[in-house]
């Protein structure tokens, strides 16, 4: 296996069972990081794991408050420390889409949860880790996947919508407070991609038009490893 | 968590109180904090001893390795009960042998050894280490103190600066940190570095068992940290310990030349009265009980005196002596 820059990272991918996260474990792993990755449901995970030997595949909702703490020691523990976490997992609000006026609020409270309480419940317990790396010299990179709809305003994408534009604000305060310390946080929309989330939302899309995920993944790489060359961490 | 006290015992400028948001303000620019970045596991497991068909608390209480693949661990075992029973009552566990197999929910254990008392074991977990963790994940609960009305859930015993899961008791004295702190060390031109040592039980309710405490401890002292308290000393900056954990650590570490080496080791020994201290100079640390561990080691720092005059001082100012308590600052005499 050749050597990259991210040979010697070990980088953790919230829902990495399927579409962006999916394609992200194949590459990290293809490129010899050390992966683990946190789905919902037991059977893809060990299936993902299974097909990527060496990667860590964790059982664990980023939704809910009390499997926080249980993904961290296992992000920890598989990885004994971790230089890159990926808040990857989003929930689209409402299946169809709906008008906000037609969108119930448990469908945005659960893409709050997923999508905005989540990563930064997940990336305060592993903040500790990440500014370890960075003081070590390794680095430490938290990308959270953003979207156009966090920055636009496009009917019947509102709770999906909002909670990616407050994810994407919460980034930039994160880099804002903490990349003194080496900690850098980076918020990156990979575009409209041929993904399940995505047959959820446009169930006719043309799917040719959509962005393969795999081309996704490589561009959050090739981001992740500038911010990593810029901050002078990889030789 | 830093909404605390601080008492600053030093030989030199007497006694003071302080808020510990202020901690900035007894550093010097040029002193180096150094603590400790254990995480600390989940690490009492409830179960049943098969053989005997009785049920169980395993406490997790020592490993051989800091490296987080290990399935070893010693463990310190309860009879029935819960933390609702002060550990000093709890019944012994059914008698104990190796090749016996603990049931620990999703877990299973065989005891590979008897450590020299009927409650400590070491024991090896089935399984990969990937099976190991998922397992403690789901299964384990940290260590509960009776003095805690309300369960500890994890996130109640991690650090904010908490990164490797290595230790059994949260290095509490890393709760007087928030990152507001370590901003403020920066910008005030004090360095900040961490090691990890993986802390042990500070108490297991048998006082047989307690005249051992503290186990031997794994520690890593990483490449930047060794680096960092290099620089400070021939700068004539101060090492700041944030725990005892942390003393432990270095001073181990810099035991045969005076010089703290990057990597791994087994931090052995008691430190107390008369041990000379090569590296640090100063420590930060939450309050003890005479008589423990942890006060002995205060007594490396300061003599007897200048300790009981602080020991009063935080009683008569009710100072809150626990896990989640205040803190003091002790210089080392001479430093």
């Amino acid at each position: 296996m050749p050597a990259t820059p991210l040979t010697p990272l070990r980088v953790a991918v919230t829902g990495g069972t399927s579409g962006l996260g999916l394609a992200l474990v194949h590459l990290l792993h293809e490129q010899g990081a050390s992966v683990a990755f946190v789905a919902r449901h037991r059977e893809p995970v060990a299936d993902v794991a299974r097909s990527h030997p060496g990667t860590h595949g964790i059982v664990g909702d980023v939704a809910s408050k009390d499997d926080i703490y249980p993904i961290a020691l296992q992000i920890l523990g598989e990885l004994g420390g971790l230089d890159v976490l990926i808040n990857n997992a989003s929930d689209l609000g409402p299946v169809p889409l709906a008008l906000l006026g037609d969108t119930a609020c448990e469908d945005l409270e659960r893409a709050l949860a997923t999508n905005v309480l989540g990563p930064f419940r997940l990336t305060k317990a592993l903040l500790g880790a990440l500014a370890a790396s960075a003081r070590e010299g390794r680095g430490a990179v938290v990308l959270n996947v953003s979207s156009d709809a966090a920055v636009n305003a496009y009917p019947t994408w509102g709770a999906y919508s909002a909670s990616k534009a407050a994810l994407r604000h919460l980034t930039h305060i994160w880099d804002a407070e903490i990349s003194e310390q080496g900690v850098r946080f980076l918020s990156i929309d990979p575009g409209d991609m041929d993904t399940p989330l995505h047959a959820r939302a446009v169930p006719d899309a043309d799917r040719s038009a959509l962005k393969r995920p795999e081309a996704a993944a490589r561009e959050l790489l090739e981001a992740i490893t500038e911010t990593l060359v810029t901050n002078g961490t990889v030789a | 968590m830093t909404a605390g006290r601080l008492l600053v015992v030093d030989t030199r400028t007497g006694l003071r109180h302080l808020s510990r948001e202020r901690l900035v303000d007894v550093l010097r620019s040029g002193d180096l904090v150094v603590a400790n970045d254990a995480a600390t596991l989940p690490a009492s497991l409830h179960g049943t001893h098969v053989r005997s068909g009785e049920p169980v608390e395993v406490r997790l209480a020592g490993r051989r390795s800091i490296s987080t693949d290990t399935t070893d661990f010693t463990a310190v075992v309860f009879g029935a009960g819960d933390f609702h029973t002060r550990t000093e009552d709890r019944p012994l566990p059914p008698a104990l042998q190796p090749g016996d197999v603990l049931a620990l929910g999703p877990l299973s254990a065989t005891i590979t050894g008897i450590e020299g008392h009927s409650r400590l074991i070491s024991l090896c977990f089935s399984g990969s280490p990937d099976d190991v963790w998922s397992g403690i994940a789901r299964h384990g609960r940290p260590v509960q103190y009776a003095h805690v009305q309300t369960p500890l859930a994890l996130w109640d015993v991690w650090t904010p600066i908490a990164s490797p899961p290595v230790a059994f008791e949260p290095p509490s004295a890393g709760f007087a940190l928030d990152w507001r702190t370590i901003a403020a060390l920066r910008a005030h031109d004090i360095g900040f570095a961490t090691i990890t040592h993986a802390a042990g039980l500070s108490s297991t309710g048998d006082v047989e068992l307690d005249t051992r405490l503290p186990f031997d401890e794994p520690y890593e002292v990483p490449v930047s940290t060794a680096d960092a308290i290099a620089r400070t000393r021939t700068r004539g900056g101060r090492i700041v310990a944030i725990g005892t954990t942390v003393v432990r650590a270095l001073e181990h570490s810099a035991m045969r030349d005076g010089i703290v080496h990057a990597g791994r080791a087994i931090a052995t020994g008691r430190l107390g009265a008369g041990t000379p201290l090569r590296v640090v100079d100063a420590i930060l640390t939450g309050i003890h009980e005479p008589g423990t561990s942890h006060y002995e080691l205060l007594r490396a720092f300061a003599d007897d005196v200048t300790l009981s005059a602080a020991d009063e001082e935080l009683s008569a100012n009710g100072y809150r002596r626990h896990e989640f308590g205040d803190s003091v600052l002790v210089t080392a005499t001479g430093h």
